[in-house]
């Protein structure tokens, strides 16, 4: 644990964190694909690092209501993955997988985003697991509908322990038929003690 | 005209009657109210973290509840507030993920407002209401007027404590 957390390696840690989910993404983009047996398209992944008022902003202001899916992994690793998406999203997703006349927030709705939600938070770990040789696996997962202010305060917390900035990764998933899009928000959150195995896996000293 | 004055994540501030002051959104943080009776100054802070010590990136007081609390106390007796009539009020602190296997960084809202109740203890200045925990997010908005908070919440409905 003799990680120093200051201006240099945190920017070391979050070049990091940014390759890795570009790399996640794209994995997960083929999964959702497999899943549904339709043509993904997805735009390049938006990866910024925002202050914590800011990252509310990014899903209609820290009172819009959306949809957070909350995963825990463990290994020789541990950390958490969060994927959150706005409710028209979070709608368009599970139409996707199973359309329906009258989509709304049911319990159908709510499970069927868990298993999604599982499936490309899995595609991720798996890259994550590929790039590192590091063994890797992930929870069920825990979602919850609330505030994104209320949901986003989860993974701006565990940041907050090293940065006054939040990683966050941006995803357009586009299934070309319909033109129905999918705006997905990643984040990719290793325990602080999880930091210095992740980096020297990858050969970065800090 | 009374303004609304908003508190952002990790932030602080502090306003004078009429104003009143709003944060939105709180999950595992914790929003602390401050209110002074006499001179209606009345403070507001958003803390993420129970404690400044153990964390090297800790130059943003408003962060962290020991630091915030001191920094907010400094702000509103500057504005004309007496620490010995100093009265609080204290809301957020959510579990927004739970886990069956919970270890104890999920746990974050509930030690976030333990930290918050001791150091308030720690100083003498009373809690008059106490609205923590459970697994959703609340706005609340604090008024100058009265010291009252009013918390809203999505799909639970709007109180006043």
């Amino acid at each position: 644990m003799g990680i120093q957390f200051d201006e240099m390696s945190n920017g070391i840690i979050m070049d990091v964190l940014r390759e890795i989910g570009n790399i996640g993404a794209g994995n997960a983009a083929t999964s959702l694909a497999q899943m549904i047996d339709k043509k993904i398209d997805m735009k390049v992944p938006v990866i910024q690092l925002l202050d914590f008022d800011e990252v509310p902003e990014l899903l209609g202001g820290p009172e819009n209501i959306v949809c957070g899916i909350f995963f825990k992994f463990e290994g020789d690793i541990t950390g958490s993955i969060m994927f959150v998406l706005d409710q028209k999203s979070a709608l368009n997703l599970v139409d996707l997988l199973m359309p329906r006349d009258n989509p709304e927030f049911d319990e159908f709705t709510v499970s069927a985003l868990m298993e999604i939600g599982n499936i490309l938070s899995g595609s991720y770990i798996r890259s994550l697991s590929g790039l590192t040789n590091l063994q890797i696996k992930i929870s069920v997962p825990s979602l919850s509908i609330d505030m994104a202010g209320a949901i986003l305060s989860v993974p701006a917390i565990e940041f907050g322990q090293l940065s006054d900035n939040v990683l966050i990764i941006q995803n357009e998933f586009i299934e070309t038929q319909e033109a129905k899009s999918v705006d997905g928000y990643f984040f990719l959150i290793p325990d602080m003690e999880s930091y210095d195995v992740l980096l020297g896996s990858l050969g970065v000293t800090l | 005209m009374s303004t609304m004055v908003k508190v952002g994540m990790a932030d602080l501030k502090v306003v004078e009657h009429p104003d009143a002051l709003t944060t939105l959104g709180l999950g595992s943080c914790v929003g602390i109210c401050l209110y002074d009776p006499m001179s209606k100054v009345t403070g507001m802070a958003h803390i993420m973290l129970p404690s400044s010590k153990a964390i090297r990136k800790n130059e943003n007081v408003a962060k962290f509840a020991d630091t915030a609390i001191d920094e907010l106390i400094k702000q509103m007796q500057l504005k004309g507030a007496n620490k010995t009539r100093l009265t609080a009020k204290i809301a957020g602190g959510a579990q927004m993920f739970s886990f069956s296997s919970a270890n104890d960084s999920m746990k974050i809202g509930e030690r976030n407002a333990e930290a918050v109740r001791a150091i308030l203890k720690s100083m003498g200045i009373p809690i008059k209401a106490d609205e923590t925990g459970g697994n959703f997010g609340r706005t609340i908005e604090f008024f100058s007027e009265n010291g009252k908070l009013v918390i809203k919440t999505a799909g639970k409905g709007i109180k006043e404590i």
